[in-house]
């Protein structure tokens, strides 16, 4: 019994690692959410440039105010719920699927092991849950935040609503497979299922100018998870729940005000963590030319960033699949091709044991 | 009482009472929801066993793909609320298909006999568990996925395949349930597809749509 108080006495002594932690986390959050407004700023900067136009340039110099204004809009406007709704789920459905894109991110490390310039003792490592199963937790908050979809859907008691949960469903079951097996060829590569392993199984290049990283060892496999990705996040083309032009606003489309916010969130927070496990997983991670290891984080930033713009690209260059080539392209296409790609893998892993 | 005590009584705990909600809605939907909290309770209790791999794959495999196809098709059929007011009192009345569902007394029986005989097992195994001590199992084999795997295709082989054959047998057998009949316009020959029925059947000699009323030694 001593030695139990004594262990919860140590867990419970503040220690500058501790107030370490809980700042890192703090940051993450608030990360998170300003990635969000910038996301929501450069996705319609881009857009407008696609189509020859300026975007939003009024608020602030060129419109970089426009995200605050359009969070103070959302706040400012009554939240409604449809009288027929169900009244617990329909508050629910959107808290869940806040939560489960934030709660992702929470295994993604995004920096090597850093003692803040000597500042602390022992380092600390740019995750916030150190977890060694980091890959299949990632996997396991993607296959939950679909609930806050499907429950919207079905909760808002509304016709396009139902149609929208019942795509996400059927959508998000379908990718998920490709999506893991795309995961599991990394895994057989980096034989860890943790991600600060995996980015650190990637450090280094071949030749000397080619960077170990997986995606040239797996080219097919980053193709699948980027893919794959796109899909789980409902982004176009492959934005199905949400077909603005056949169901209204798909699940959301009796939301108002902050629950509206919550999902948009939710939305951009998602393609923040999709990007964020495609650099650790395939472009090395915080690894990268010039910049020290302390630095790291700027490479993991960039590359984030330039997946980011890949998204928002896609979204306004390609159309909307129709839904059963969406379907058809993830059964028929997707999944045989991921599963020969795992096949493949394990079987270069086993013949020249990588 | 220890953190980690306290840990498994609120995880235990949230296990059992979900899942004795999950039989006690009326609204499928909330059926599932609460199973699915269940099922997050449960891989609460896994972490606690020191096998995060076993928590973070039950909630993957269940909470986050069998549940997701339980909510589709309920949402899909729309399912009605299980209203047990009207079916108690149709039952009395003897009308209603489903309040003659619920009389049947032998599913009922059945399911009774089940019921027991599921709480005859559990209590046997529990009995036997506590005299037999701790298990063999954990350690290692537990919370390392490379040992995991590796007795999972070792030692228990035989269980992986058999289980992986059964899967595939009822796989095949959803599909050829859920199968559309397509055959049957073809049978029907030159009479075309619009008469796809009737001149399906009726290359059964004697069952066709006349056969029963003509007499049979009428020529």
């Amino acid at each position: 019994l001593a030695g139990h108080a004594q262990r919860r006495g140590i867990a419970l002594t503040v220690t500058p690692f501790l107030i370490a932690q809980i700042v890192l986390t703090l940051c993450v959050f608030v990360a998170l959410l300003s990635s969000a407004a910038v996301m929501v700023y450069v996705e319609r900067k881009v857009a407008a440039r696609l189509q020859q136009r300026f975007g939003p340039y009024r608020v602030g110099p060129r419109g970089l105010f426009q995200p605050f204004a359009d969070v103070l809009k959302l706040m400012f406007k009554e939240e409604l719920r449809p009288g027929a709704a169900d009244p617990l789920l329909f508050a629910l459905a959107p808290v869940i699927a806040a939560t489960a894109a934030f709660a992702a991110f929470a295994v993604v490390p995004f920096g090597a092991d850093t003692t803040l310039f000597g500042l602390l003792k022992e380092p600390l490592r740019l995750q916030v849950a150190d977890v060694n199963v980091a890959v299949l937790v990632i996997f396991a908050i993607a296959s939950m935040s679909v609930y806050g979809i499907v429950l919207a859907g079905w909760s808002s008691n509304s016709k396009y609503s139902l149609l929208g949960g019942l795509r996400a469903s059927a959508q998000m079951i379908s990718y998920e497979l490709s999506y893991g097996l795309a995961l599991a060829s990394v895994l057989l590569m980096a034989n860890s299922l943790s991600l600060a392993d995996i980015v650190n199984g990637q450090a280094g290049s071949w030749f000397g100018f080619i960077p170990r990283w997986f995606v040239f060892v797996q080219p097919l496999g980053f193709l699948i998870y980027m893919i794959a990705g796109i899909a789980e996040t409902n982004r176009a083309p492959f934005d199905f729940p949400e077909a603005e032009q056949e169901l209204v606003a798909g699940y959301h489309t009796e939301y108002s005000s902050m629950s509206f916010a919550m999902f948009f969130l939710a939305e951009y927070i998602n393609m923040v963590t999709v990007s964020a496990v495609a650099t650790d997983l395939f472009l090395g991670g915080w690894h990268g030319p010039l910049l020290p290891e302390s630095l790291g984080w700027i490479w993991f930033l960039l590359k984030v960033s330039a997946i980011l713009f890949f998204y928002v690209w896609m979204r306004w260059t390609l159309p909307r699949f129709r839904y059963d080539q969406l379907m058809g392209f993830g059964w028929k296409v997707l999944l045989p091709l991921a599963v020969v790609n795992l096949l493949a893998t394990a079987a270069g892993v086993l013949y020249f044991g990588i | 009482l220890g953190s980690e005590t306290a840990l498994f009584y609120l995880f235990g705990t949230a296990a059992v009472v979900a899942s004795l909600l999950v039989i006690g809605q009326r609204n499928p939907i909330y059926s599932v929801l609460l199973l699915i909290a269940s099922f997050g309770a449960l891989s609460g209790l896994y972490v606690l066993l020191d096998a995060p791999f076993v928590a973070v794959v039950q909630i993957i495999v269940y909470a986050g793909a069998i549940m997701v196809l339980f909510l589709f098709v309920v949402m899909l059929l729309n399912a009605p609320h299980e209203d047990t007011e009207y079916d108690e009192q149709s039952a009395g009345r003897g009308i209603g298909v489903r309040g003659a569902i619920v009389t049947r007394p032998g599913p009922r029986r059945f399911g009774a006999a089940l019921a027991v005989a599921l709480v005859v097992e559990l209590v046997w195994t529990l009995r036997r568990s506590a005299s037999a001590g701790e298990t063999a199992i954990g350690g290692d084999a537990v919370s390392s996925v490379r040992a995991l795997g590796r007795s999972l295709f070792t030692d228990y082989g035989l269980a992986f395949e058999v289980t992986s054959v059964l899967i595939l047998v009822a796989m095949v057998g959803a599909v050829t349930l859920a199968r559309r009949e397509r055959v049957a316009p073809r049978i029907g020959g030159p009479s075309g597809p619009a008469a796809g029925r009737s001149g399906g059947v009726s290359i059964l000699p004697g069952v066709g749509g006349g056969g029963a009323s003509t007499p049979p030694g009428a020529e």
